[in-house]
């Protein structure tokens, strides 16, 4: 089978695109109409830039999909570890670029031999695909013993994020030694990349869960138009945004912050919220926006104002009450009342079917990015228990999981090469 | 399981021709064109010489159709699916000499519209000619001729003592003589018919209509019931099909093409029907027949092993490493005096999805293990 050639789903697409154009002038239409106007190629067609200082997939405009899988690595050698790390950067450069993974992909291969690549993605365009990844505290050390020889490299920082007043975490989808996200503009996309990096790590890395996401529900560029959550409301419209002067302090990890292979990357923390849809939905509109803290329609905060109106929490009505309830939402998350703490949201709604009830097994699976998982922990400090923030009541954290992104990766290196290069 | 067996036994046998003839391609000069509509098949020529022949199979019909090169007795020696109406596909079958016969089938059923072949000429070098491999596939041979014998005693003793009414026998003997079915399940893919009456479960029996008949049928009496009331038949009847796989092993040997299919075969039988608990729902004596599956598993590898070594060293490193830690993993569930295994109800969520972890490991280069064959025939 050496005489076959290697084919690349762009390449495939490029014989589409041909097609679809001989087509069209068959069928009579169109000829010449369009001849002298500019090729704008289709948005969904660029790729994703892989290489960079940073990591794509954290400052990258949120995609509206999302598969995010948690893995616990099994061998305990350092260099299988360090060979899994090169061949998923491997798979990952070219699936970011809309390639196949393997030397022959899916289809050019031994007919004997089980295809390189599973082939669900051929002549689907790269959809704007981001992976990133990120290494958990296990990784670094289990059971108070250091592993792959990491227990010196681990950041003070990195440990198990605290227990929070309501959490329900389940261990089946928490911690985790490394996670991987994939966001695209296209759902088999992203799954088509996680089954083919999981693919990959059979042998030395296991599947701890993972989580498909639907409708960003935070936006990270002034670009794009803020998405709603399940429960309706304008999600992230406070967010920190690519475009902000200080996205820099809130997002990277900076030289003396901890270890140095940590400098360009950032901290991710990963929660499943579960959410009481049917008991959300039987909330009255007004209660639905006190709980919140903005209007349901517009998203303006309920001090006034459109959308992206300056939240006043102080601002007061004709009772004498703040028109921004304390416990809302809003109010209980705003730098004000954190220590001016920020975070990169990314978080993406999920919907797993039903539960045996009938049900919505819904919520948002919330992930941020952040300089210092203590931007994290004193937000959520704040937001969590039952005097807190009114909208846990309906809500229930499911899952916990904060990893470490190393930062970007050059034309010739790999993934964590800073950390175990 | 038989859904699972059938299809590997297909691909094994059009793996064979698929790797023959693209290893010679320069005599693939025979061209045949197949006209099918929904009732007529068309074939340009009828006298064929040796060696592969290209079907070139254009499809005139409105139905979707199929077309098969059938040797004696309907043994396939090829065939191409699903070839919608306007369409055409490629068939490239290496036929040794001897008398064949073309069948398009509209709407993919039936037996088809078929059309007397004859093939003249020496006959085509066959993949198995390869004397490494010729070996792999002898060496295998005796490893399921040692397994058929205890086959057979095992299973006349569970049948014995499930006639004379003795329940708790029976129960013991259950797993034990499945040990020997599970270890050369690779033999029992080719007989397609056989499988499902001997190994079917009840599910799968009830959605095609017939009587729920086998290995099975007696383990949910003598678990659920707790007796052998009627169960004298089926008794009967299992005995008569284990001897008929037995003695139809000994006429047709396996490829070691079809071993290295049945090396993955086998591991796919844990991944889908040992690892979830259903196989033997109701006596959860699973792990028997996980840890026989294993066996036969690596039995067949071992028969390849001259010729991986040759070709893949690297693979065989990594099997071996793999098949080592699904050992570890697996035999902690083993009692080492009595040889009884734990019940699959026992373990907990965590402990099979370590197991489940290991077989996927294992899995993945033995899923390379065929086209490594192939190459070096």
């Amino acid at each position: 089978m050496s005489e076959r050639s290697p084919l690349s789903r762009r390449a495939l697409l490029g014989a589409a695109g041909a097609g679809a154009v001989a087509a069209s002038v068959a069928g009579g239409y169109a000829v010449g109409a369009t001849r002298d106007e500019p090729v704008r190629p289709d948005p969904e067609a660029v790729p994703v830039a892989f290489e960079g200082r940073h990591q794509a997939g954290i400052l990258t405009p949120a995609q509206d999909r999302l598969h995010f899988v948690v893995l616990d690595v099994t061998t305990e050698s350092r260099d299988e570890l360090v060979g899994l790390l090169k061949e998923w950067t491997q798979a990952a450069r070219k699936l970011t670029q809309g390639n196949e993974v393997g030397v022959y992909g899916a289809v050019a291969g031994a007919p004997e031999a089980p295809p390189e690549d599973t082939g669900e993605a051929l002549g689907l365009p790269a959809s704007g695909l981001t992976l990133t990844i990120g290494f958990g505290p296990s990784l670094f050390e289990r059971d108070g013993r250091a592993r792959f020889g990491l227990g010196d490299a681990r950041p003070a920082d990195l440990v198990d994020l605290p227990l929070f007043s309501g959490d329900r975490l389940e261990p089946s989808l928490t911690g985790g030694d490394v996670a991987i996200q994939a966001c695209a503009n296209d759902p088999q996309v992203a799954v088509h990349a996680i089954r083919n990096l999981v693919r990959i790590a059979f042998g030395r890395a296991s599947v701890r869960y993972s989580q498909l996401g639907f409708g960003r529900t935070s936006s990270t560029s002034a670009s794009q138009a803020t998405a709603r959550n399940l429960f309706g409301f304008k999600d992230g419209t406070a967010n920190v945004k690519s475009e902000d002067r200080d996205v820099d302090d809130v997002v990277w990890v900076q030289q003396g912050d901890g270890p140095d292979w940590m400098v360009g990357g950032s901290y991710l923390v990963a929660r499943r919220i579960d959410m009481r849809i049917e008991t959300w939905d039987r909330e009255p509109l007004a209660g639905q926006e006190a709980i919140i803290g903005r209007a349901k329609g517009s998203g303006g905060p309920l001090s006034g104002g459109d959308e992206h109106a300056t939240i006043d929490l102080g601002k007061r009505g004709s009772d004498g009450q703040p028109l921004i309830p304390v416990t809302s939402h809003v109010a209980k998350a705003h730098p004000d009342n954190n220590g001016g703490a920020r975070i990169l949201r990314r978080g993406y709604n999920f919907v797993n079917g039903t539960d045996g009830l009938g049900q919505l097994a819904a919520g948002l699976f919330f992930i941020s990015y952040q300089r210092s998982p203590e931007q994290f922990v004193r937000i959520q400090r704040n937001l969590a228990g039952p005097t807190n923030d009114a909208l846990n009541e309906y809500l229930v954290h499911r899952s916990s999981g904060l990893f470490a992104c190393p930062p970007g990766v050059g034309p010739r290196g790999f993934w964590g090469e800073t950390l175990l290069g | 399981m038989r859904r699972t067996l059938i299809a590997t036994g297909l691909a094994a046998t059009s793996l064979v021709l698929l790797a023959a003839c693209a290893e010679k391609p320069s005599e693939a000069d025979g061209t045949v064109s197949v006209k099918a509509a929904d009732s007529s098949c068309k074939v340009s020529a009828t006298q064929l010489k040796a060696g592969p022949t290209t079907f070139a199979v254009t499809n005139a019909g409105s139905k979707v159709t199929e077309f098969y090169v059938y040797a004696e007795g309907d043994r396939i020696m090829g065939e191409v699916e699903n070839i919608g109406p306007g369409l055409s596909r490629d068939l490239v079958v290496d036929l040794p000499k001897g008398d064949y016969q073309g069948a398009c089938k509209p709407g993919m059923v039936g037996d088809g519209i078929r059309q007397d072949l004859s093939v003249s000429g020496k006959a085509a070098k066959e993949l198995s000619d390869s004397a490494e491999l010729k070996a792999a596939a002898a060496s295998y041979q005796r490893y399921v001729e040692s397994q058929t014998g205890a086959l057979i005693d095992k299973t006349t003793e569970f049948v014995d003592a499930v006639k004379a009414g003795k329940v708790d026998e029976a129960k013991a003997l259950f797993p034990r003589a499945r040990t020997y079915w599970e270890r050369i399940e690779p033999v029992a893919e080719i007989f397609g018919d056989l499988d499902p009456i001997t190994d079917g479960r009840e599910p799968d029996a009830k959605a095609e209509g017939r009587d729920f008949t086998g290995w099975h049928r007696i383990e949910k009496q003598l678990w659920v019931a707790g007796n052998t009331d009627g169960m004298d038949p089926y008794a009967d009847q299992l005995l008569a099909n284990v001897t008929k796989v037995v003695q139809e092993s000994k006429d047709k040997p396996l490829t070691a093409l079809q071993l290295a299919q049945g090396s993955k075969g086998l591991l796919d039988e844990v991944a889908t029907g040992k690892i979830t608990g259903e196989e033997d729902e109701f006596s959860h004596t699973d792990l028997w027949d996980f840890k026989a599956n294993i066996e036969g598993s690596q039995a067949a590898i071992a028969a390849l092993r001259p010729v991986l070594e040759e070709a893949d060293p690297d693979l065989v490193t990594l099997i071996d490493q793999r098949f080592k830690a699904l050992d570890t993993e697996l035999d902690q569930y083993q009692d080492a005096d009595t040889g009884e295994w734990a019940g699959y109800d026992t373990l907990s969520k965590e402990q099979v999805k370590r197991l489940s972890d290991s077989v996927a490991a294992l899995s993945e280069p033995i899923s390379k293990v065929a086209a490594v064959v192939a190459a070096s025939a």
